[in-house]
């Protein structure tokens, strides 16, 4: 078993109302900006797998996505594999 | 006729609707979310409230817990399935009924009394309800901006899927798509909406409309002497 780490991205799809951006983007005339437009607002999971390899990592990160981190209604996301793809070894002394 | 009440951690409208059921003639009982049995219930309510911290999308996680399997089977044998503003998440987040509420237009949490159309008669939670009539119930919620894609809305309409919308003078208070309050599945036995019945369950409370929802059910139940299975629509 080797351990993954990955960054699953999760944002509204276009044309759907994100009053949190579009709050945070009626407060920047605020601070004096103008040139900043289009704030989306959307969250970010961390998260380790055990998986035999990265392909085995990836199909449970995508199922995990789909069915409970996303509303594939509302909701896009991307997965992306952290620490630069290499597998960490998981620490045997974990108790 | 029994109304199981579900209770998820960080429920809190659980005794409102055990207190409105009993009123309306039922016998009422809570069930906690790690049961499985739901005792016989012929109405299961979700409540209202902020289930598991409404953490990651309200509704996301408590549609996880263990007694939502045994209330997608009895949704599935067509018992009474009814989601009240918190519940109605859940329900949705299921896919027990169609759409999402996402967070309201207006950013707030909007807790005011709005007033709502009835849409339909022919439905168990509304057939008690007088055509014409529209009711008053408060709405207490951040996420209750009820959306679907144009193409599942159009079905959604098609099959008269929409049981109440906010009407005026109050109007839409979250910028629900078509004004849409609640909902119903497409047998017509689980039924969501974001307003609270059950606090507009005594003329104390500034409203009883809402024991016309509960006084359907109950009287509907009552009526057939076998579980309902009432084919409406569809």
């Amino acid at each position: 078993m080797t351990t993954y780490r990955y960054a699953v991205s999760v944002m509204p799809r276009d044309g759907i109302l994100d009053p949190q951006g579009r709050a945070v983007e009626t407060s920047l005339p605020h601070m004096g900006i103008t040139a900043v437009h289009g704030v989306r607002i959307g969250r970010r999971v961390e998260l380790e797998v055990d998986a035999s390899d990265e392909s085995a990592a990836r199909v449970l990160v995508e199922r995990l996505a789909t069915e409970l981190l996303a509303n594939p209604l509302v909701e896009s996301y991307v997965v992306e594999l952290l620490d630069g793809g290499g597998p960490r070894d998981t620490p045997e002394t974990r108790s | 006729m029994r109304v199981g009440v579900v209770v998820f951690p960080g429920s809190n409208c659980d005794r409102d609707a055990l207190h409105a059921a009993r009123l309306a003639g039922a016998e009422s009982f809570p069930v906690w979310h790690e049961s499985t049995d739901l005792r016989g219930a012929d109405l299961v309510v979700l409540p209202g409230g902020f289930a598991y911290g409404d953490y990651l999308r309200a509704g996301a996680l408590a549609r996880l817990s263990p007694v939502m399997g045994a209330v997608r089977e009895h949704a599935a044998r067509r018992g009474l399935l009814l989601g009240i503003c918190n519940g109605f998440q859940v329900l949705a987040e299921a896919g027990l009924v169609p759409g999402v509420l996402l967070r309201n237009a207006s950013m707030r949490f909007e807790h005011r009394w709005v007033r709502l159309s009835v849409e339909r008669h022919d439905t168990p939670f509304t057939r008690g309800i007088p055509p014409g009539m529209t009711l008053r119930m408060p709405v207490a919620h951040g996420e209750g901006n009820y959306f679907l894609p144009d193409a599942d809305l159009h079905a959604l309409e098609e099959r008269r899927g929409v049981v109440f919308r906010y009407a005026p003078p109050e109007g839409n208070p979250n910028g629900s798509v078509r004004a849409i309050a609640g909902v119903v599945d497409a047998r017509g036995t689980t039924c969501g909406l974001m307003p609270h019945p059950e606090r507009a369950a005594e003329r104390l409370l500034g409203s009883d409309d809402g024991m016309l929802l509960f006084r359907s059910v109950v009287e509907g139940v009552a009526a057939a002497s076998l579980p309902p299975s009432v084919e409406v629509g569809m």
